[in-house]
């Protein structure tokens, strides 16, 4: 009962602060929006037993990638920003798009059948804690995806400093 | 105990939500936000499924999630400063040089 209500409440707070972050005028608040909607997603995440990735999705979402997406946002010019039109011209085209994906999805979810069980039953991940069964599963299984994750970050870092820099003939 | 396909309509209306920012709003910055919105809405389901098949495999996997999307975050938010810079403007459709 008490995990119904708290999931109700992650749910409606998620539904809510998303759809306001998609239609609020203002960016920073859009981006602060995001952000409870990322620190209700870490509750979810925690609720469903994933406590490293609830912290990851603290530090990385929350504490990382939304702090860059604010300095971005003060970089560009936000002062016309607030009284420009939010939308494109075509937005009617957008929401039925999505209205229709959603109501898509959600008309063919009953049919999702679940596969077969893996190997970490609810016991045995508490025997182990949580997290030290995601390394296990993570060093083990996906070695290789492990180090191309590495490499994409490599890639980010090299790409944002070519991006950021400036050319010494353009100043 | 809460059905996993509950889990599920949260996230596909989480993805939905992100779909109908990334196609309406005209901020590319915001744009980028909603990209944010529907991997986590795929994280989500993943976490779920995770739990519900008792299998470490979904989690894994959003972890590689979270990195590319710390990655796509870095890289597109340099192209919209880049963009800024050349053209004054983030808005998507003042781009339009390319517009016959």
């Amino acid at each position: 009962m008490l995990m119904l209500l708290f999931f109700c409440y992650c749910a409606v707070v998620i539904i809510g602060t998303g759809l306001l972050a998609v239609t609020l005028r203002n960016p920073v608040h859009s981006v602060l929006m995001v952000l409870i909607l990322f620190f209700h997603m870490a509750m979810l995440y925690l609720s469903l037993g994933a406590e490293f990735l609830a912290a990851v999705q603290i530090i990385v979402y929350a504490g990382a990638i939304l702090v860059l997406y604010l300095f971005v946002l003060f970089l560009v010019s936000l002062k016309d920003e607030v009284r420009l039109p939010r939308f494109v011209s075509s937005a009617w085209l957008g929401r039925l798009i999505a209205g229709g994906l959603a109501a898509c999805l959600l008309y063919i979810l009953p049919v999702f059948t679940t596969g077969a069980r893996g190997n970490w039953p609810a016991d045995r991940v508490r025997e182990i804690t949580p997290t030290r069964a995601l390394a296990t599963e993570m060093y083990s299984a996906s070695v290789l995806p492990f180090e191309i994750a590495g490499l994409i970050l490599l890639v980010a870092v090299i790409g944002g400093l070519l991006l950021a820099r400036r050319d010494k003939e353009e100043r | 105990m809460i059905p996993l396909s509950w889990y599920m309509a949260l996230a596909a209306i989480l993805f939905s939500i992100g779909i109908y920012g990334f196609l309406t709003r005209r901020n590319i910055i915001i744009m980028f936000l909603s990209t944010e919105l529907m991997l986590n809405g795929v994280n989500l389901n993943l976490v779920a499924m995770s739990y519900y098949l008792e299998s470490m495999r979904g989690q894994v996997f959003t972890f590689f999630i979270i990195t590319v999307a710390a990655a796509e975050a870095a890289i597109g938010l340099g192209i919209a400063i880049c963009l800024y810079r050349n053209r004054r403007t983030v808005h998507v459709d003042e781009v339009n040089q390319l517009k016959g």
